[in-house]
């Protein structure tokens, strides 16, 4: 398989993790192991003063992975831009998963702000991915704003309903110069494998790992689909038939007598 | 001297940030430090004197997508 370069550093798992909703640490540090990301985002919270601290970090923190803190909860470029501050000084690092969506209830990322909040954070230094709308001209703006990758959604958040924007991931591969990460809403390995197929360059995957009856197996499954769905479109996939008519692809009527 | 640290009051033992991270146990690393909403780079927290009423945001990694 072709490895994948983002912003000058080479991956060869295109399978990248969220770090939500695991039962324990425990259980996602063996996951992200036994998925073979080396991308794996993680959020930000306040401090609780009196609270014990819980070492999440630890739990992630390795040579061969690269760390991808996102801004969630922000609801504007203003907010997203001071969440980016906070997020380099904390972690050390350039790369940000930019995502703004002010609306609880669908999660749906602004165009407006991510674009503007893109524009800001790339003078700034950012190695910036966008989660976006599946919308191919927001794309190529956002890559004209100097966007490391696009992130485009393949349905809502944590729905696990696979690629619902199917139509339009497959016009912003063909369109994009930066690679296309597919991420939201892949809720099996048949969705990765599809996405992959399709020549998306990488999938984003959380929750359809993270609350599976075993974690660890699953991140093993999607591993799997997304290394097979690249070689298949690595590989070049054969073209589909139009219509009901069938294509043999056996001689017919070869070992018998006319 | 009183500040709020995420939203709480905290009675301020020393003078700089850096006194009032280790007033409070917080970690040095993995975190990050806001006084009214502007990110204060952790070399500046020892020359950084508080004053009465700041808000101060301090974050750290968290589990999400």
């Amino acid at each position: 398989m072709q490895t994948l370069e983002i912003a000058g550093r080479e991956f060869t798992s295109r399978l990248f993790m969220g770090t939500g909703k695991f039962s324990s640490n425990e259980i996602m540090k063996r996951a992200i192991e036994a998925s073979g990301t080396q991308m794996v985002t993680v959020a930000m919270k306040r401090i609780e003063l009196d609270d014990e601290q819980d070492d999440m970090l630890g739990h992630i923190m390795s040579p061969d992975i690269c760390l991808l803190p996102n801004t969630s909860g922000v609801r504007d470029a203003e907010e997203a831009v001071f969440a980016a501050q906070m997020s380099r000084e904390a972690f050390g690092t350039n790369w940000l998963k930019l995502e703004i969506h002010p609306d609880p209830r669908y999660l749906l990322p602004d165009s407006t702000e991510t674009l503007k909040a893109t524009e800001q954070l790339v003078k700034l230094g950012f190695n910036v991915l966008p989660y976006c709308q599946a919308d191919p001209t927001l794309c190529k703006r956002l890559e004209e704003a100097g966007a490391a990758a696009v992130m485009p959604l393949g349905a809502p958040i944590g729905s696990n309903k696979g690629l619902r924007t199917r139509d339009f991931l497959q016009i912003i591969i063909e369109q994009s110069g930066v690679p296309v990460v597919v991420d939201a809403g892949i809720g099996a390995p048949s969705h990765a494998a599809e996405a992959m197929e399709m020549g998306a360059s990488a999938c984003l995957v959380n929750t359809a790992i993270a609350v599976a009856g075993d974690p660890v197996a699953m991140a093993v499954a999607f591993k799997q689909a997304v290394e097979a769905g690249r070689m298949a479109y690595e590989a070049g996939l054969g073209a589909v038939s139009d219509g009901m008519v069938a294509e043999a692809s056996s001689p017919l009527t070869a070992f018998l007598l006319d | 001297m009183n500040v709020k640290v995420n939203g709480k009051e905290v009675s301020v033992q020393g003078t700089t940030l850096t006194d009032l991270i280790v007033q409070l146990a917080l970690p040095q690393n993995g975190v990050a430090v806001a006084v009214d909403n502007k990110m204060i780079p952790r070399t500046q927290w020892s020359d950084y004197i508080l004053r009465e009423g700041l808000q101060i945001v301090v974050i750290k990694a968290a589990c999400g997508g």
